[in-house]
Protein backbone atom coordinates (compact mmCIF):
# COMPACT_ATOMS: atom_id res chain seq x y z
CA UNK A 1 0.00 0.00 0.00
CA UNK A 2 1.57 3.41 -0.82
CA UNK A 3 -0.24 6.42 1.28
CA UNK A 4 0.59 10.03 1.16
CA UNK A 5 0.36 12.73 3.58
CA UNK A 6 0.15 16.25 3.93
CA UNK A 7 2.83 17.64 5.45
CA UNK A 8 5.14 15.77 7.70
CA UNK A 9 4.75 11.81 8.55
CA UNK A 10 3.80 10.54 12.38
CA UNK A 11 6.13 7.87 12.16
CA UNK A 12 5.10 6.74 15.75
CA UNK A 13 1.28 6.12 14.05
CA UNK A 14 2.52 4.89 10.80
CA UNK A 15 4.47 2.21 12.16
CA UNK A 16 2.05 1.16 14.57
CA UNK A 17 -0.96 0.89 11.85
CA UNK A 18 1.66 -0.88 9.63
CA UNK A 19 2.55 -3.62 12.14
CA UNK A 20 -1.09 -3.91 13.48
CA UNK A 21 -1.87 -4.74 9.51
CA UNK A 22 -0.14 -7.14 9.38
CA UNK A 23 -0.22 -8.45 12.97
CA UNK A 24 -1.62 -11.51 11.87
CA UNK A 25 -0.49 -12.62 8.60
CA UNK A 26 2.13 -14.68 9.91
CA UNK A 27 5.38 -12.84 8.46
CA UNK A 28 8.59 -13.41 9.88
CA UNK A 29 9.97 -9.80 9.40
CA UNK A 30 8.91 -6.49 9.09
CA UNK A 31 11.85 -4.09 7.99
CA UNK A 32 11.15 -0.31 8.05
CA UNK A 33 12.88 2.30 6.88
CA UNK A 34 12.26 5.56 8.21
CA UNK A 35 13.67 8.96 6.60
CA UNK A 36 14.14 12.09 8.69
CA UNK A 37 15.42 15.58 7.10
CA UNK A 38 18.58 16.60 8.73
CA UNK A 39 19.83 20.00 9.33
CA UNK A 40 22.78 20.41 6.97
CA UNK A 41 23.42 23.33 4.59
CA UNK A 42 21.40 26.09 6.54
CA UNK A 43 18.25 24.31 5.57
CA UNK A 44 14.65 25.58 7.28
CA UNK A 45 13.16 22.32 5.79
CA UNK A 46 12.41 20.09 2.95
CA UNK A 47 9.62 20.32 0.53
CA UNK A 48 8.16 18.31 -2.04
CA UNK A 49 5.91 17.70 -5.31
CA UNK A 50 4.61 14.57 -6.38
CA UNK A 51 3.37 13.29 -9.35
CA UNK A 52 1.26 10.68 -8.58
CA UNK A 53 -0.55 8.76 -11.94
CA UNK A 54 3.06 7.42 -12.36
CA UNK A 55 4.10 7.27 -8.40
CA UNK A 56 1.02 4.57 -7.97
CA UNK A 57 2.31 2.71 -11.26
CA UNK A 58 5.85 2.56 -10.41
CA UNK A 59 4.77 1.41 -7.02
CA UNK A 60 2.14 -1.50 -7.86
CA UNK A 61 5.48 -2.62 -10.45
CA UNK A 62 7.02 -2.87 -7.09
CA UNK A 63 4.15 -4.25 -5.37
CA UNK A 64 3.83 -7.24 -7.88
CA UNK A 65 7.57 -7.96 -7.40
CA UNK A 66 7.54 -8.29 -3.91
CA UNK A 67 4.40 -10.28 -4.40
CA UNK A 68 6.21 -12.94 -6.30
CA UNK A 69 8.48 -13.25 -3.09
CA UNK A 70 5.88 -13.55 -1.04
CA UNK A 71 6.38 -10.16 0.03
CA UNK A 72 4.60 -6.93 0.69
CA UNK A 73 5.45 -3.24 0.58
CA UNK A 74 4.39 -0.35 2.34
CA UNK A 75 5.14 3.55 1.40
CA UNK A 76 4.52 6.86 3.44
CA UNK A 77 5.67 10.29 1.65
CA UNK A 78 4.87 13.41 2.27
CA UNK A 79 3.65 16.32 0.21
CA UNK A 80 4.36 20.10 0.60
CA UNK A 81 6.68 20.87 3.25
CA UNK A 82 8.31 19.06 6.19
CA UNK A 83 10.22 20.57 8.57
CA UNK A 84 14.07 19.85 10.70
CA UNK A 85 14.12 16.01 12.27
CA UNK A 86 10.39 15.55 11.13
CA UNK A 87 10.26 12.33 8.74
CA UNK A 88 8.81 12.53 4.98
CA UNK A 89 9.43 9.29 4.16
CA UNK A 90 8.89 5.87 5.85
CA UNK A 91 8.81 2.35 3.89
CA UNK A 92 8.71 -0.94 5.21
CA UNK A 93 8.83 -4.57 3.47
CA UNK A 94 7.28 -7.78 5.31
CA UNK A 95 8.17 -10.73 4.15
CA UNK A 96 8.21 -14.55 5.53
CA UNK A 97 11.94 -14.39 6.60
CA UNK A 98 14.60 -12.18 7.43
CA UNK A 99 16.62 -12.32 4.06
CA UNK A 100 14.19 -11.10 1.52
CA UNK A 101 12.97 -8.02 3.27
CA UNK A 102 16.57 -6.96 3.55
CA UNK A 103 17.28 -7.51 0.44
CA UNK A 104 14.13 -6.03 -0.96
CA UNK A 105 14.18 -2.97 1.24
CA UNK A 106 17.62 -1.67 -0.27
CA UNK A 107 16.60 -2.38 -3.79
CA UNK A 108 13.39 -0.85 -3.40
CA UNK A 109 14.69 2.35 -1.80
CA UNK A 110 17.62 2.44 -4.15
CA UNK A 111 15.14 2.48 -7.27
CA UNK A 112 12.35 4.96 -5.49
CA UNK A 113 15.32 7.55 -5.29
CA UNK A 114 16.19 7.11 -8.59
CA UNK A 115 12.54 6.60 -10.26
CA UNK A 116 9.65 7.55 -8.00
CA UNK A 117 8.31 11.19 -9.33
CA UNK A 118 9.09 13.24 -6.65
CA UNK A 119 10.57 16.84 -6.41
CA UNK A 120 12.62 17.85 -3.49
CA UNK A 121 13.31 21.67 -2.53
CA UNK A 122 15.34 22.73 -0.01
CA UNK A 123 13.60 25.34 2.38
CA UNK A 124 15.34 28.69 2.55
CA UNK A 125 14.72 31.92 4.04
CA UNK A 126 11.01 30.70 3.40
CA UNK A 127 11.88 30.02 -0.09
CA UNK A 128 11.64 26.61 -2.12
CA UNK A 129 14.69 25.64 -3.92
CA UNK A 130 14.77 23.43 -6.10
CA UNK A 131 17.67 20.69 -5.27
CA UNK A 132 18.97 19.60 -8.67
CA UNK A 133 22.64 18.92 -7.58
CA UNK A 134 20.61 15.81 -5.10
CA UNK A 135 18.38 14.93 -7.82
CA UNK A 136 18.52 12.15 -10.64
CA UNK A 137 17.76 12.17 -13.77
CA UNK A 138 15.14 8.98 -14.50
CA UNK A 139 16.33 6.16 -16.77
CA UNK A 140 15.50 7.10 -20.74
CA UNK A 141 16.00 11.04 -20.11
CA UNK A 142 16.56 13.56 -22.80
CA UNK A 143 14.81 12.45 -25.65
CA UNK A 144 13.38 15.72 -26.18
CA UNK A 145 17.15 17.06 -26.29
CA UNK B 1 -5.19 18.97 -29.17
CA UNK B 2 -2.12 17.10 -27.68
CA UNK B 3 -1.67 18.55 -24.44
CA UNK B 4 1.59 18.99 -22.52
CA UNK B 5 2.53 19.39 -18.96
CA UNK B 6 5.64 20.39 -17.30
CA UNK B 7 6.23 18.76 -13.80
CA UNK B 8 8.00 19.88 -10.74
CA UNK B 9 10.53 22.42 -10.94
CA UNK B 10 9.98 23.24 -14.60
CA UNK B 11 7.99 26.71 -14.45
CA UNK B 12 6.39 26.88 -17.36
CA UNK B 13 2.12 26.73 -18.07
CA UNK B 14 0.78 23.66 -19.66
CA UNK B 15 0.74 23.36 -23.94
CA UNK B 16 -1.71 22.43 -25.97
CA UNK B 17 -0.47 21.66 -29.60
CA UNK B 18 -1.52 20.18 -32.94
CA UNK B 19 1.18 17.67 -33.00
CA UNK B 20 1.47 13.70 -34.03
CA UNK B 21 4.22 13.21 -32.57
CA UNK B 22 7.66 13.39 -30.29
CA UNK B 23 9.68 14.71 -32.80
CA UNK B 24 7.37 17.91 -33.37
CA UNK B 25 7.65 17.83 -29.95
CA UNK B 26 10.76 18.73 -29.43
CA UNK B 27 10.99 21.05 -32.47
CA UNK B 28 8.96 23.35 -31.03
CA UNK B 29 10.61 22.82 -27.24
CA UNK B 30 13.74 23.49 -28.77
CA UNK B 31 13.18 26.65 -29.58
CA UNK B 32 12.49 27.88 -25.74
CA UNK B 33 15.61 29.01 -24.45
CA UNK B 34 14.54 28.29 -20.97
CA UNK B 35 13.92 25.08 -21.70
CA UNK B 36 17.59 23.82 -22.90
CA UNK B 37 18.56 22.36 -19.56
CA UNK B 38 15.21 21.08 -18.80
CA UNK B 39 15.31 19.03 -22.05
CA UNK B 40 18.73 17.74 -21.42
CA UNK B 41 17.68 16.05 -18.22
CA UNK B 42 14.03 15.45 -18.68
CA UNK B 43 12.22 12.09 -19.18
CA UNK B 44 8.53 12.39 -20.91
CA UNK B 45 5.74 10.50 -20.64
CA UNK B 46 2.64 9.92 -22.93
CA UNK B 47 -0.39 9.46 -20.74
CA UNK B 48 1.54 8.54 -17.76
CA UNK B 49 3.53 6.00 -19.28
CA UNK B 50 7.46 6.41 -19.11
CA UNK B 51 8.65 6.51 -23.33
CA UNK B 52 12.08 6.33 -24.24
CA UNK B 53 12.68 7.08 -27.58
CA UNK B 54 10.51 9.66 -29.89
CA UNK B 55 8.82 6.64 -32.08
CA UNK B 56 5.42 7.38 -30.45
CA UNK B 57 2.23 8.70 -32.67
CA UNK B 58 0.40 11.33 -30.55
CA UNK B 59 -3.14 11.30 -31.27
CA UNK B 60 -6.02 13.87 -30.12
CA UNK B 61 -6.72 14.17 -26.39
CA UNK B 62 -3.51 12.42 -25.22
CA UNK B 63 -1.33 13.80 -22.89
CA UNK B 64 2.58 14.47 -22.73
CA UNK B 65 4.30 14.65 -19.32
CA UNK B 66 8.28 16.17 -18.81
CA UNK B 67 9.89 14.71 -15.62
CA UNK B 68 13.11 16.82 -14.66
CA UNK B 69 15.32 14.56 -11.91
CA UNK B 70 13.53 13.27 -9.10
CA UNK B 71 14.61 13.44 -5.36
CA UNK B 72 12.43 11.25 -2.92
CA UNK B 73 12.98 10.67 0.55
Amino acid sequence: MLYLYDGALDVPEILKEWYEQEAKSNYGAYIPFVGTVRSEDNIEGLSFDIYEPILNSWFEAWQKKAEAKGAVIKMAHSRGDVMLHESSYIAAVFSPKRRVALEFIDEFVEDFKASAPIWKYDLKGGKRVYALDRSTAIKGSGILK
Amino acid sequence: MVRVEFLGPIQKEPLELEITNLNELAKILQEDESMKEWLENSAVAVNDTLVSSRDVVLKDGDRVALLPPVCGG
